[in-house]
């Protein structure tokens, strides 16, 4: 398994369709990071423009934390689109090349191929989100220095004091790689159905674009859909930075408001990743090759 | 001789169409197993049925004694195949490709066996070139050197000389004679090149519309005193006529059109026709003798739609 493991990983990193998405996600971060370092006190202006009458909020808002919360924000919506580049791409790409056939005249069952595969693009994925985190995280705490957090809720504000933060995002991200491996699934499934790769990208982007907006209507009729709709609970990172409060409404440290909520939406997704997984193995062992 | 493959009752069904019906045949230790049928016999199912591409809707296949289905992988680790086309990554060199399906084979090749074998099909110098830059032919002997690089005891080709010129279509047949000669290796290989197959086969087997037609030795399949002649005349409906008056009316074959006439008879015979052919004041273009086995696969395949136009 770990041999097939490997071939797989070596696939990937040499193809060079594999660096767009490094490549997209470098300079969307890097024209960010530029607008918000020449003009993100204008930037944070707009932002707070409704509650500066009511609060006076000292020190530096515009620090490397608020900067990788607004891209994460930003990104996490587009990620999937270069997940999908290279998952939906795993089979039917193969079968495209003609290589697929090669590989199942070979002595590996069908069902540890189709594993290996996914567990490849599970590591894509890991080290997409990895060099995400290097440039959203770690990159502007360098560029913009690091400071408290300050969140504009729809109905609140939270602040996170400047130590309470780091490992908040260490699990949003966790979070934002068990989310982007759900849509990984979900392209890998609709790879064994096409010979190209173009048809299961698309298929895999209208499914997201779809059930977010399902998710996202308040419509009562949806609204008995949306807690069994991956796209619900794609956003479950978000809940990481939400703090609990004492009874004098004082936040405490160390604590989130909602952590059954994030357990929640983990294990909703976990399931989709088995059911995206184990259908593709089904219908994988099932396949006719015909390419 | 052992048997190595035994194929008993296969049929695959696709929906509306029946690719292969009821086909058995075997193929013996050392045999170059030709498998032979138009475009669209099923050669090519029958061949992914063997290799677990397609899984049967009926039947069983045997290879090495054991059954396919519960020794999958047993098995494949003894089979090496080049199916049509040989595709392989286009981004990686011709030894990143061996190297990689080599590993995917069970080996742990070294460098200096690697090499080895890409110089034993003439890609040694283009080990480090990506494929992206290689012709069919060079493609086609990657994909060889991939079939062969764990050396297997049985090897399907399926079409290998596809899109090859003649020397790279000699250079296959002369690895086919080498493989089954020297190294004592099982090759069922199939092809629509029916002059390829007579070349190199031991034993053929003709399918038509996925139904077996005949299975045999090579040698025996075809009566060498036997043979057919084509017969191109100034007016082919009048010869035609003249002759199922006459006695070679008997002799008179199908055929696919109406710009030749097809004759067999023993070939002693073959001056003896031609003096009557005169004597009936036929004006003869050409008298000569086909190719046996294409004439024969011709006969078998594609014969009878046409027998009609020759009976009375």
């Amino acid at each position: 398994m770990w041999t097939v493991i490997q071939i797989e990983l070596f696939k990937i990193f040499r193809r060079p369709r594999t660096y767009i998405a490094f490549a997209a996600i470098t300079g969307l971060i890097g024209i960010i990071q530029f607008g918000l370092k020449l003009e993100g006190d204008a930037y944070v202006d707009f932002m707070m423009r409704d509650i500066t009458s009511s609060l006076t909020v000292e020190g530096k808002i515009l620090n490397g934390y608020q900067v990788c919360y607004i891209i994460l924000q930003i990104l996490l919506v587009h990620v999937p689109l270069l997940i999908a580049l290279v998952a939906a791409d795993m089979v039917s790409g193969e079968a495209n090349m003609g290589t697929l056939r090669i590989m199942l005249t070979k002595p590996i069952s069908r069902t540890r191929l189709l594993l290996a595969k996914f567990i490849a693009t599970m590591v894509y994925t890991l080290l997409l989100l990895i060099w995400l985190a290097i440039l959203a995280l770690f990159l502007n705490m360098i560029i913009f220095g690091t400071d408290d957090l300050f969140l504009m809720k729809s109905q609140y504000v939270v602040l996170l004091k400047k130590d309470d933060i780091f490992w908040r995002y260490v699990w949003a991200f966790g979070f934002a790689a068990l989310a982007m491996t759900t849509v990984a699934s979900l392209g890998f499934l609709f790879s064994l159905f096409a010979e190209n790769s173009i048809g299961p990208i698309v298929a895999t982007m209208s499914v997201i674009i779809f059930f977010t907006i399902l998710s996202t209507l308040s419509i009562p009729l949806f609204n008995k859909i949306k807690p069994f709709l991956f796209t619900t609970h794609m956003i479950g990172w978000k809940e990481f930075f939400d703090i609990k409060v004492n009874d004098a409404n004082e936040a405490i440290a160390g604590t989130i408001q909602n952590p059954q909520k994030i357990i929640n939406s983990a294990l909703v997704l976990v399931a989709h990743i088995i059911g995206f997984v184990g259908i593709s193995v089904w219908v994988f062992k099932r396949k006719d090759v015909l390419s | 001789m052992p048997v190595i493959v035994k194929v008993t009752n296969l049929t695959k069904q696709f929906k509306n169409l029946t690719a292969v019906q009821d086909l058995s045949f075997s193929v013996n230790e050392g045999d170059v197993y030709g498998f032979l049928g138009q475009n669209g016999a099923g050669k090519s199912t029958t061949i992914r049925m063997l290799l677990t591409l397609i899984k049967p809707t009926a039947g069983t296949v045997e290879i090495f004694g054991k059954k396919l289905g519960s020794n999958r992988n047993e098995i494949l680790r003894e089979v090496g195949a080049v199916i049509e086309k040989p595709d392989v990554y286009k981004y990686l060199s011709a030894y990143e490709n061996l190297k990689l399906f080599a590993r995917l084979s069970g080996m742990k090749p070294s460098s200096e066996i690697l090499m080895e074998k890409l110089d034993k099909v003439g890609l040694a110098d283009r080990a480090k070139d990506p494929v992206k830059n290689f012709s069919q032919g060079m493609k086609q002997r990657l994909g060889i050197a991939i079939a062969l690089v764990h050396d297997p005891k049985l090897i399907i080709l399926d079409e290998p000389t596809n899109g090859l010129d003649p020397q790279g279509i000699a250079d296959i047949r002369n690895l086919i004679l080498h493989l089954s000669r020297d190294l004592n290796k099982t090759v069922i290989v199939s092809s629509h090149l029916l002059s390829e197959i007579e070349q190199i086969a031991t034993r053929v087997l003709i399918i038509n519309k996925g139904k077996k037609i005949i299975e045999g030795n090579a040698s025996e399949m075809f009566d060498p005193s036997q043979t057919i002649v084509e017969l191109q005349t100034f007016d082919n409906d009048y010869a035609l006529q003249q002759l199922q008056l006459s006695g070679w009316r008997n002799h008179l074959q199908a055929q696919r059109d109406s710009s030749s006439i097809l004759i067999k008879l023993d070939r002693s015979q073959i001056a003896e026709l031609n003096r009557e052919l005169v004597a009936m004041d036929i004006q003869v273009l050409s008298l000569q003798p086909r190719h046996s086995l294409e004439d024969y696969f011709l006969q078998v395949t594609s014969g009878k739609q046409h027998v009609d136009s020759y009976s009375n």
